[in-house]
């Protein structure tokens, strides 16, 4: 097969949302036989890249051409792509876990004879298959019973029963420990030298750096760098600067910080993975927030900064395997969020609508529902407590709506999250976990959020801020912790930081 | 429509079902030549279905946190079949024996709530172990014969209220006073509100809208007053009309101003952000699944006092007309959405259907088809206003 020949080319890919352009005039020249690596920050437009290319965004509702294999493609749906011989192999996987990984690898491409499966021949082509990726198993296992390293594996073998010719991986590492990543490196490898393309989706820059034959690096929905680079002699820190590099603009409210002593403390936490056994989310966390100190977490999806915050509040996620808390200088357990909201906690989540709000409720019974207790008395609530509650709220707030008796999904994202701040402000917390706070929320309502975000440092209170944007980091943030598969990997004071310097320690290069 | 709206107070969705339950009332007594609205009538289908209505309180608040509970009808059974056995074989007085029935209500709750918090067993399977094992206990304690109950549970079940004062009022004056404190204390809230509507940014509910709906209240209340009071000598509002009265307006107060009641609706609505916002939802499932079949213990209490004896088949699918009741009161499937006085009236709507269609000679084989197809038409009309953007039909009616 060629080497210089193009297996795909997307040419002028752009893709709008409602309110937002998410991809604008994107390229991408993927040569016959390589492994494409695509690097970008979180939310610069990869993923939606890659719905666009497999169909998932059907043909018509994006500008551009796709040209794969010399003809110009209109897929209506992932069916199409697939049949074209592109498949993409998702962060989470896709398979079902109560049936073997022959049921599944045939799943909806059965072999029958006469209505009836052929379970002789889909398992002689199963364990084929599964030799190909370096698989000695039964078929008859369940997928369930295999780890998460092999699952990606039988998901890839799924993959090539079906012909494939295009190879996507969306961080296909992300879940996996290293003896597994590098497993999957090697078999990377091997696809290509059997002229199978892959394009790879990654943060870990010393993976890309490792095998891929060129890079693409995408930021805010355009294609900032693309070019081949040779196995093993790629520029980290190139692609890091090309990653972020954007200028903070003055989106960010001037703020004088006052900052007291210590209050909340964090000692060597570490917290199981609930659902696979032996995997720390947390390793050995140690870091301390001020009085009046706002400070930043940065680290890429799937880093664990919200396990990390979760697992703090009253133990809500993962299973605990050692560390301590203190508050004020004491030591506390906390056992459950309710001891951690009276021990002057609250934690904002970073998904608004599964985890922050109850979407049935209204706005008045939204704002008072961490502490009910303040607005009981004589063991009944309160209509008047209530009420005056969530009118002062929305009166400070500026939350625009026509009355706190509608419902929260009336509001927009950014009132909403307003809704959601005003929540835990009635908690009266010493200690505020923001949680990707301004996700999804427009310009204008960031800004408001950040100033309501400074005042709440300014009575004292300690701020944790846990954001995928650096610059938002930058700009907010009197500290910042850097954070990488569970490990805190930085501390830096945000002054002498920059977004280089933190990407550098939120990836792993492979010279730090 | 815009004078309708303001003494309704906003959306008339709301009373759909409230206003089909009217309908249905007066249909059934054209038909029947005012068979339906006469005192006798009224008392019996009020003591007749105060134990369904009951269970369907308990039931609300199961389908608000997302379960359901089959067991009902069986621990129902089992907690008046010991209270009899008791009773009768171990010579306690009747109001101990009524005591170890609600304890074994606690208790049947206790396990369910059990099997559902501390596992993670659904309610549905949970409960329908429990419907199986409540039911084989009582056949098995009372050996399938029927078991006397005491006398005194006679007026729990199917008793009347005192006579006593002048015979003037020409009615039963235990009821008027009844009528009386409900006429006050809808006034009362209702210029309680008003003066709250005053500060309030909405803007001030017109007076003139207040007193049109004081008058219509009291004209309805004084209606019913009527009714229940100017029966035959020695009849009134029926005792256990004025216990599920009294638990409806309990129960309404639980689940709208409570703590414990905010964390029904907040599991219910979205169990990992009310997690997330301190509630305790293992705990929540439990109190709910206990207070469920504690209600149960009520309802076999109140039917074995009215049948006089209790029955090895005592509370056989009751749990059926009371989840019924639930879904016509607007609850929803999904769980969070549903209140107290919207399933009242749900099972009101159930049992004047049984009441009217039996007045009219239909046999209970069709009765059965009928509520059935009220149930699903009920749901449906739900889900199709829902669907479209609108909010539940009465899901919400007089919450706030």
């Amino acid at each position: 097969m060629e080497r210089n020949s193009y297996i795909l080319q997307m040419q002028g890919i752009t893709k709008e949302f409602p309110g937002v352009r998410a991809l604008d005039d994107v390229n991408l020249n993927v040569h016959t036989g390589s492994i494409h690596a695509i690097c970008g920050e979180n939310g610069a437009g990869k993923s939606t890249l890659m719905k666009v290319l497999s169909g998932v965004y059907p043909y018509g509702t994006y500008d551009g051409k796709i040209i794969y294999m010399g003809q110009e493609m209109k897929f209506k749906n992932i069916k199409e792509s697939e049949h074209a011989g592109i498949a993409i192999i998702h962060q989470e996987l896709t398979m079902i876990p109560e049936l073997s990984i022959t049921e599944n690898i045939f799943m909806g491409n059965e072999i029958t004879h006469k209505g009836l499966i052929n379970w002789a021949e889909e398992r002689a082509k199963t364990s084929e298959i599964l030799k190909k990726v370096g698989l000695t198993i039964n078929p008859d296992t369940l997928i369930k019973h295999l780890g998460v390293g092999q699952q990606q594996l039988v998901e890839i073998a799924k993959a090539l029963s079906k012909n494939v010719k295009l190879l996507i991986l969306d961080e296909p590492t992300s879940a996996l420990n290293e003896a597994d990543s590098a497993n999957l490196l090697e078999l990377m490898k091997g696809l290509r030298d059997k002229g199978i393309t892959c394009i790879m989706i990654s943060h870990k820059l010393n993976e890309i750096a490792e095998v891929s034959d060129a890079v693409t690096v995408i930021r805010d929905g355009h294609t900032v760098e693309s070019y081949d680079v040779e196995a093993g002699k790629v520029d980290e820190d190139q692609i890091i600067k090309s990653m972020v590099g954007r200028s903070i603009e003055n989106r960010y409210p001037e703020h004088e910080p006052k900052i007291g002593d210590i209050i909340f403390e964090v000692k060597n936490w570490c917290i199981e993975d609930p659902e696979v056994a032996g995997r720390m989310v947390c390793k050995n966390s140690s870091f301390n927030v001020r009085a009046g100190e706002i400070v930043g977490f940065a680290g890429l999806m799937g880093a664990g900064r919200t396990e990390l915050m979760r697992s703090i509040f009253g133990k809500n996620y993962g299973i605990y395997r050692g560390g301590s808390i203190k508050i004020k200088g004491r030591e506390v357990t906390l056992n459950s969020v309710e001891q951690a909201i009276k021990n002057g906690i609250a934690y904002v989540p970073e998904d608004r609508k599964n985890l922050g709000l109850n979407l049935l409720d209204s706005i008045r019974k939204t704002v008072v529902s961490a502490d009910l207790d303040k607005i009981t008395k004589g063991g009944l609530l309160s209509p008047d407590m209530e009420q005056s509650a969530a009118e002062e709220y929305r009166k400070s707030l500026k939350i625009k709506t026509s009355s706190i008796d509608v419902g929260v999904t009336t509001l927009s994202g950014g009132n909403q999250q307003k809704v959601v701040l005003s929540k835990w402000m009635f908690t009266e917390p010493d200690i505020l976990i923001l949680d990707e706070p301004t996700r999804g929320i427009d310009v204008g309502a960031k800004y408001e959020i950040y100033k309501l975000i400074h005042q709440l440092a300014d009575q004292g209170k300690a701020v944790i801020l846990v954001s995928s944007e650096l610059p938002e980091l930058l700009g907010m943030a009197d500290r910042i912790y850097t954070i990488f598969e569970g490990t805190i990997t930085g501390e830096m004071m945000s002054y002498e930081a920059n977004q280089e310097s933190l990407m550098k320690k939120m990836t792993i290069t492979s010279n730090s | 429509m815009k004078y309708i709206k303001q003494v309704l107070g906003g959306d008339l969705r709301q009373y759909t079902m409230v206003v089909a339950l009217g309908l249905l009332i007066l249909i059934f007594n054209v038909i029947s030549d005012g068979r339906m609205l006469t005192s006798s009538n009224f008392q019996n289908l009020l003591s007749g279905n105060a134990y369904v209505l009951v269970l369907a309180l308990g039931m609300l608040m199961v389908i608000v946190i997302g379960q359901i509970d089959l067991s009902v009808g069986s621990v129902a059974g089992f907690a008046g079949m010991v209270m009899a056995l008791v009773a009768k074989n171990y010579n306690v007085p009747w109001w101990v024996a009524v005591l170890i029935a609600l304890a074994i209500g606690i208790l049947a709750g206790a396990w369910h709530g059990f099997f559902l918090s501390q596992l993670g067993i659904p309610g549905f399977i949970t409960t329908l172990g429990g419907m199986m094992i409540f039911r084989g206990g009582v056949i098995w304690i009372s050996r399938s014969i029927s078991v006397p109950a005491p006398e005194e549970l006679k007026w729990f079940g199917a008793g009347y209220l005192p006579e006593w004062g002048p015979s003037f009022t020409g009615m039963n004056n235990s009821t008027l006073v009844l009528g009386l404190i409900g006429i006050v204390c809808f006034a009362v809230g209702q210029i309680r509100k008003y003066n709250r509507s005053k500060n309030s940014p909405v803007g001030e509910t017109p007076l003139w809208a207040v007193v049109t709906r004081i008058a219509l209240m009291t004209v309805l209340i004084g209606y019913f007053t009527y009714l229940f009071g100017s029966g035959r000598v020695g009849t009134s509002f029926p005792v256990p009309g004025l216990i599920l009265l009294l638990l409806t307006i309990i129960y309404h107060i639980i689940t709208q101003r409570t703590k414990f009641g905010r964390h029904v609706y907040a599991v219910g609505g979205n169990k990992a952000a009310a997690a997330l916002s301190g509630v305790n939802v293992k705990r929540t499932y439990f109190l709910t699944m206990m207070n469920m079949s504690f209600l149960a213990a009520v309802a076999g209490i109140l039917f074995v006092g009215r049948s006089t004896a209790a029955g090895p088949a005592d509370g056989t699918s009751w749990e059926m007309d009371a989840i019924a009741s639930v879904f016509i009161g607007g609850a929803a499937v999904s769980g969070g959405v549903g209140t107290i006085l919207a399933t009242i009236v749900g099972g009101m709507v159930m049992a004047v259907l049984n009441n009217g269609l039996m007045l009219m000679g239909v046999g209970a084989d069709k009765t059965q088809v009928i509520k059935g197809f009220v149930l699903l038409a009920a749901v449906a009309f739900d889900v199709y206003n829902k669907k479209n953007g609108k909010s539940s039909i009465i899901g919400r009616i007089f919450s706030k």
